[in-house]
């Protein structure tokens, strides 16, 4: 997918470590806070790497270049659409982390909204408020060399990458579906079972499967796996077991500008008005 | 019908099981059975009698599966759930090897070394089957599993005859079920009164001997037929196996696999539940800094795009390909491999397809449109002079 | 079952994860992005008790990057040395170009089946062998050339045909001459020749078709290459009157474990890595060229 070339310079000139970078667009923190719960870990990344730019830890800043920006957030405003070509000019390597950078994030709801009516409903002098009409992933705007799902990212994940790129390879993120994860946990299929709504078969593993763990359907945070066919699922749930009500919003959530999930949401969504089946 | 038992069948009466359960226990077994948990009957390790699904009966349909209280007080009056043993002999997981760099050098360690020792109780035909059929996979080819291997050789096998039959049961097409014939050192076959005991080894024997056991009347001997010819008479799903490799090979170019992609999800469900599936892949866990390495591994499945990566491409871009490879390698090139079909009809697949895909459907599906124009040579041993390169005319 | 799981057990190949430690020694350039390098055993022991036959493979393991099946090219220096030539494609392989002589990394092997040299003499019957390589499919064909060589006088006569994309795409340059010296009819064709090029021009499986076969039923043929190419070559000797189970072939395809049990390298019936690398073109004919199988 991405080719990685070395990290010969950092290597050659064994004094300065790699360095990197964290960057937020719109988002909630909530990725970068993991980079700071990988407590056992954290201490051999800062060994390895300086961390010279990342707000959410330090306000003391370094410009780049880096050799890995880690991009956290969507693209919302112009300002932020100037800022990630700003970003991609310094980095060696970006890797985008969260449904945010990824698809957009929950933010992208507004992408099949009004833009001024959502300012007047939320702010109370909207015309203060400079916005795009959509959220789009960092991958719409500049070149990514590697993507970490999730909403959250997963931990280990991330870890894996900076330990790959370190390593002068490329990370290998399983792309295969929940229901494998489910599976190899024990875990009973709710889907069948219980006749529960999960999104589990085309939804890319990663976050260890938690969510059927705990009798509640997959509502896809780590956005669509590898060759998804929502078509199918969306009208088997379709068939009896859920409305179009129910079924858009779960296309619509954290990855619902991801194009599989988009596409699938978009085809089902006249229904939401007719009531009726495809 | 030919029977591997060692002696005639006793009966014991129902509390003797427990008995057998702390024997085994004692013995160093760890005791795995059937316990309801999650809406399902899985398979746990058990400590008692109580933890048995009394009373429980599950009903499947094509992506459905249900597991409800009767009144009825029998323990084994159900069928097969998600999971199988498989996961106990070839685990989802497992670390195989550790590496570590000392002095600029690897140093690799097996990990494989101390297996637990499992006895399985309420193995049903389909089931014994698909253990010899791993049997096969693992230990008699060139190569053995140590992992499989160390497992499988101290697993006792209490197995269960079926009294009832799942609608997406079909052991009898496939031939494997559902009496228990071989593979198994006790069978039981479960009675209002008691459960008829059957021995398969000296091993079995040995482990009954201070049970208390009585000589089978012809009454339950009887009775015992009756609920074995109810479950027979229950399973109304049917695979037509004849001539099925050439069915399969001879139709690998058919319309019908585009129509199986636009329904399959291509989410490793099937695989993840079949019994003799046996895909991995071992993957590196590696500390931060890489010098102590974990060999994982897991399972895997011909419906990941990544399983057939090549440098050069992925092999099964599709889905269809990958239903495809899945399907004729099931029930087709299993039969050059390993000398058996991959199947044996146990339905998990049928039942556990979140989308509800049944496989007998599929196949009946190409065998009553055989492609029209045979554009792929069916696979025979013999070699004729003319060679057949159906894509070159394109080139 | 239990006698032959003991015998099994004697040795360390029956452990499917038991690894060589392993390092390399020498590295040379061959073409852009190949290169080959000498390995040696980091303990005599697993030197003394490794042996293979032309045609296998390695797994070379490096930590933390994954395994990657490579054919072995030659045993050298008192069978210290494993030399293997290897094409800088994926995580494994640019690894291994980034370590370099010295680099450390562990070694599984030897898999698959052997080239057929038992059948190329059978008494009084010395058979011709034709070597049909495509680009860094001749590091396969290598040991089985060399070991062609080294046993001259039992078959008839050697011929190796090389096709490469560019002339600086052709591995063993320097070698070629020594084996024509050791009575091996070489031809090279290029798809790109440059401006010093004075060779032939074109695909492989044309050279075939231009070289003397004047006893058909008493050659071989053994190819490796794209599996595009490798299907002309068959078709192209059987044209030639070459008995169909005199052409072999090695296939390439993912491998996991490398012995058959984890299902990745599967075409059709065939596990590449058990049943082949190395196959009689009649076993897998009827698989070769039916669309993402």
């Amino acid at each position: 997918m991405i080719k990685y070339e070395t990290f010969s310079e950092s290597r050659i000139f064994k004094v300065a470590k790699p360095r990197m970078g964290v960057f937020k667009f719109a988002s909630c923190d909530g990725c970068q806070l993991q980079l700071l719960s990988c407590e056992d870990e954290l201490l051999s990344i800062a060994d390895a790497i300086d961390i010279v730019h990342f707000l959410e830890a330090s306000s003391h800043v370094e410009p780049g270049p880096y050799d890995i920006a880690l991009v956290e957030g969507s693209i919302t405003t112009n300002v932020d659409r100037d800022r990630i070509l700003e970003v991609r000019k310094h980095s060696k390597y970006l890797v985008t982390i969260g449904a945010c950078a990824t698809a957009g994030g929950i933010q992208a709801l507004k992408n099949w909204g009004d833009r001024s009516e959502y300012l007047r409903a939320v702010y109370a002098r909207p015309e203060y408020i400079e916005t795009l009409s959509t959220s789009t992933a960092i991958a719409d705007h500049v070149k990514v060399d590697y993507e970490l799902r999730g909403c959250p990212i997963n931990r280990l994940q991330l870890i894996d990458v900076i330990q790959s790129l370190l390593a002068d390879r490329a990370p290998r993120t399983p792309r295969h579906s929940v229901c494998l994860d489910c599976k190899c946990r024990g875990t009973v299929c709710i889907a069948v079972a219980q006749d529960a709504v999960c999104l589990g078969p085309i939804t890319q593993a990663g976050c260890g499967a938690i969510c059927p763990a705990y009798q509640r359907g997959c509502y896809g945070c780590f956005g669509p796996a590898e060759q998804p066919n929502c078509d199918s699922l969306a009208d088997w749930y379709l068939a009896g077991r859920a409305t179009p009500v129910e079924l858009v919003p779960l296309m619509r959530n954290f990855n619902a500008n991801a194009p599989a999930f988009r596409e699938c949401g978009d085809r089902i969504d006249p229904l939401l008005d007719s009531g009726g089946t495809l | 019908m030919s029977s591997s038992t060692l002696e005639e069948p006793c009966l014991i009466e129902k509390c003797e099981l427990d008995r057998l359960i702390e024997r085994l226990k004692c013995e160093g077994f760890i005791v795995v059975g059937p316990y309801v948990e999650d809406s399902a009957i899985q398979y746990r390790e058990i400590q008692s009698m109580r933890d048995l699904p009394r009373g429980y009966r599950d009903t499947q349909e094509p992506g459905e599966y249900r597991v409800a209280k009767l009144l009825k007080k029998n323990y084994f009056e159900f069928n097969l759930g998600p999971h199988s043993w498989k996961q106990f002999l070839f685990p989802p997981k497992l670390t195989v090897n550790s590496c570590t760099k000392k002095n600029e050098s690897w140093e690799f360690i097996s990990k494989v070394d101390s297996q637990p020792k499992f006895a399985f109780l309420g193995v049903r035909a389909c089931e014994l089957a698909a253990i010899q059929v791993q049997d096969r996979v693992f230990m008699e080819g060139p190569y053995v599993d140590p992992v499989y291997q160390a497992r499988r050789e101290s697993t006792f096998i209490v197995a269960v005859n079926c009294t009832v039959a799942a609608s997406t049961c079909f052991c009898t097409s496939m031939g494997t079920g559902p009496k228990c014939k071989s593979t198994f050192d006790l069978a039981l076959t479960e009675l209002d009164c008691g459960f008829v005991v059957e021995v398969g080894t000296a091993r079995g024997r040995s482990m009954i001997s201070d049970l208390t056991t009585r000589e089978l009347d012809p009454e339950h001997a009887r009775d015992s037929q009756l609920l074995q010819q109810r479950a027979v008479d229950q399973i109304t799903k049917r695979l037509d196996t004849s001539e099925i490799l050439n069915l399969l090979m001879g139709n690998l170019d058919h319309p019908h696999w585009d129509e199986v992609a636009k329904r399959c999800l291509s989410c490793t469900n099937c695989t993840m539940v079949c019994p003799t599936c046996f895909c991995s892949s071992v993957t590196d866990v590696s500390n931060l800094s890489g010098d102590e390495i974990e060999r994982q591994r897991q399972w895997d499945s011909c419906f990941n795009v990544d399983f057939s990566y090549t440098t050069s491409g992925t092999v099964r871009d599709d889905i269809r390909s990958r239903y495809r490879q899945w399907l004729t390698h099931k029930l087709a090139s299993w039969h050059d491999q390993f000398a058996s079909s991959g199947c044996v009809g146990c339905g998990r697949c049928i039942t556990w397809c979140p989308v509800g895909i049944d496989l007998t459907v599929e196949v009946a599906a190409i065998r009553n449109t055989p492609s029209s124009n045979r554009t792929l040579p069916v696979i025979q041993p013999s070699c004729k002079a003319e060679c057949a390169f159906p894509k070159d005319s394109k080139a | 079952m239990n006698a032959t799981a003991d015998q099994k057990k004697a040795s360390p190949l029956s452990e499917p994860w038991y690894t060589f430690p392993v390092t390399i020694r020498r590295a040379y350039a061959e073409a852009p992005n190949v290169m080959t390098y000498d390995f040696e055993f980091d303990h005599h022991a697993d030197a003394r008790q490794y042996a293979f036959a032309p045609g296998q493979f390695n797994m070379l393991y490096v930590p933390g990057a994954g395994e990657a099946a490579i054919s072995i090219a030659e045993r050298t220096n008192q069978d210290r040395f494993l030399k293997h030539t290897i094409r800088t494609v994926g995580i494994v392989t640019r690894a291994i170009a980034k370590g370099g002589v010295g680099m450390s990394l562990g070694l599984r092997g030897p898999f698959g089946t052997r080239w057929p040299v038992d059948s190329f003499s059978d008494g009084s019957v010395k058979r011709d062998v034709i070597l049909v390589a495509g680009g860094i499919g001749l590091a396969p064909l290598r040991s089985l050339l060399l070991f062609l060589i080294e046993h001259r006088e039992k078959v008839g006569s050697v011929s190796l045909l090389i096709g490469a994309r560019s002339p600086e795409d052709v591995v063993y340059e320097s070698e070629l001459h020594g084996w024509r010296e050791n009575g091996v009819e070489i031809h090279v064709t290029v798809d790109r020749p440059d401006q010093n090029w004075r060779g032939h021009v074109g695909v492989v499986t044309l050279l075939l078709g231009r070289i003397a076969i004047p006893r058909p039923q008493s050659t071989f043929v053994l190819t490796c290459g794209p599996e595009v190419m490798m299907r002309y070559v068959a078709k192209s000797a059987i044209n030639s009157k070459i008995p169909t189970e005199n052409v072999w072939l090695a296939l390439e395809r993912n491998m996991n474990c490398a012995i058959g049990l984890c299902g990745h390298c599967q075409l059709g019936p065939k596990f590449i890595c058990k049943d082949g690398p190395v196959f009689r073109y009649d076993q897998v004919r009827d698989l070769l060229g039916v669309q993402d199988f």
